[in-house]
């Protein structure tokens, strides 16, 4: 048990370094949401299921919607729509 | 003594004593520049034999190197900042007591009590769900009343917007107003018909964290969980159904006269029977409110309705702010 506690907070602190220095800002996002998966999984382990079943619902769940939709609306990522759209309108250029 | 020397020691003679006769390169080097007529702008002038202030020059000092001074002065102290806050939490947490002692000053009577009477007093099997609806409720009452006040004047903004795009007349200021980023964005939510993988896994998904979310909910006085978690279940849930089947799906059974009305009376049923409880606890005044039997799902009094309330707030207020964001509407 201990080993499987030390395994999740190395990847703990590996993830929060990883979330800064990462350049692309989706993979950001992706990493923060397993970050706050493997920190309800801690939080288990801490014995406060409570505080887990928010951290997944929140941190990992409708934080990192929303941060996806941040990125949509600044440009950040697009949908396929989009970059189909894109192609056949150099095409047709 | 010869007549060159003479020469040489009269001329030195003269040009000592300065009434000699000149010669004519000296004269051509000391006659005076003719003067020029006065044509020039006063001004002009003043800025042409000005000499650069001090602030001047601390000005073009600034052009020429500030930036680069400012990036390494600007990366010097983050680096330092940084240094010096991770030291002292470092030293913060190593003067820390350690975790799980029985002798830490987070073991106190309070503690004590809680775990002791708690059961008997509020009824609830899982201890967290009675201290935060009932002996702390008044925090949860207002942490959803935040939450509630932060989506309604998002509402109030967007709304305000989309009226105002909607009347002709305010076209000429639509540039000036800062609402209107929603609408210059483009409509990001156009619904594909050939979206059949998530289609598929929210018909599966969906009803079983609408379940999961509810059981959280009712049973947050028996098992972990709560209002606040099985409403962020819901809310998932609801923003699952937008993505797959488009916005329409969900306005026909949540809009925002739905969210309006769940929510404020949700908000008001917390209130009044809370404070019902409150004021009856403060003057020694029997509640009757019945506890029940510990572990029935109709026990604690007043925490299974104060968790379902707080879930309906939870939910309608996060699924609330992602259609606001996306769509511009609930």
């Amino acid at each position: 048990m201990l080993i499987i506690e030390w395994l999740l907070l190395i990847f703990l602190i590996v993830c929060a370094v990883a979330v800064s220095i990462t350049k692309n800002l989706l993979n950001a996002v992706i990493i923060f949401m397993s970050y706050s998966l493997v920190m309800s999984v801690i939080w288990v382990l801490l014995r406060s299921p409570d505080l887990a079943i928010t951290e997944a619902a929140v941190g990992a769940g409708v934080t990192s919607v929303l941060f996806f939709l941040a990125l949509r609306r600044i440009g950040q990522m697009q949908r396929d729509n989009d970059k189909n759209k894109k192609i056949s309108e150099a095409s047709k250029n | 003594m010869n007549d060159g020397l003479k020469k040489f020691l009269l001329d030195f003679y003269n040009w000592v004593t300065g009434n000699g006769a000149r010669t004519e390169n000296e004269d051509a080097m000391t006659e005076l520049p003719p003067v020029l007529p006065f044509t020039m702008e006063p001004d002009k002038i003043q800025s042409r034999f000005h000499e650069k202030t001090l602030q001047e020059r601390r000005k073009d000092w600034i052009n020429l190197h500030g930036l680069s001074v400012f990036s390494i002065l600007y990366r010097s102290f983050s680096i330092i900042t940084c240094v010096v806050i991770v030291g002292l939490l470092l030293i913060t947490v190593s003067e820390l007591p350690p975790f799980g002692d029985e002798n830490n000053p987070a073991n106190n009577e309070v503690i004590d009590r809680y775990i002791k009477l708690g059961g008997n007093e509020t009824g609830a099997q899982n201890i967290v769900a009675g201290m935060i609806l009932d002996y702390r409720a008044f925090d949860t009452f207002g942490e959803s009343a935040v939450l509630f006040t932060g989506a309604v004047s998002v509402l109030m903004i967007l709304s305000a917007a989309r009226r105002k795009n909607d009347e002709p007349k305010n076209k000429l200021h639509s540039g000036f107003n800062d609402r209107n980023f929603l609408k210059r964005a483009p409509p990001i939510h156009e619904l594909k018909d050939d979206d059949a993988i998530l289609r598929g896994v929210a018909s599966l998904s969906i009803p079983a964290i609408i379940l999961m979310g509810c059981v959280v909910i009712i049973n947050g006085h028996l098992t972990p969980g709560g209002g606040f978690s099985g409403g962020a279940v819901l809310s998932t849930a609801l923003i699952l159904c937008a993505n797959a089947y488009g916005f329409k799906k969900v306005h026909e059974f949540f809009n925002e006269r739905t969210y309006i009305f769940s929510s404020s009376s949700a908000l008001l049923i917390y209130a009044l029977s809370k404070g019902y409880s409150f004021f009856t606890g403060a003057n020694h005044i029997e509640s009757g409110i019945p506890i029940g039997t510990i572990g029935n799902i109709f026990s604690a009094g007043l925490i299974l309705p104060l968790n379902i309330c707080v879930g309906i707030i939870v939910a309608g207020t996060l699924y609330g702010v992602y259609a606001l964001f996306s769509e511009g509407e609930i």
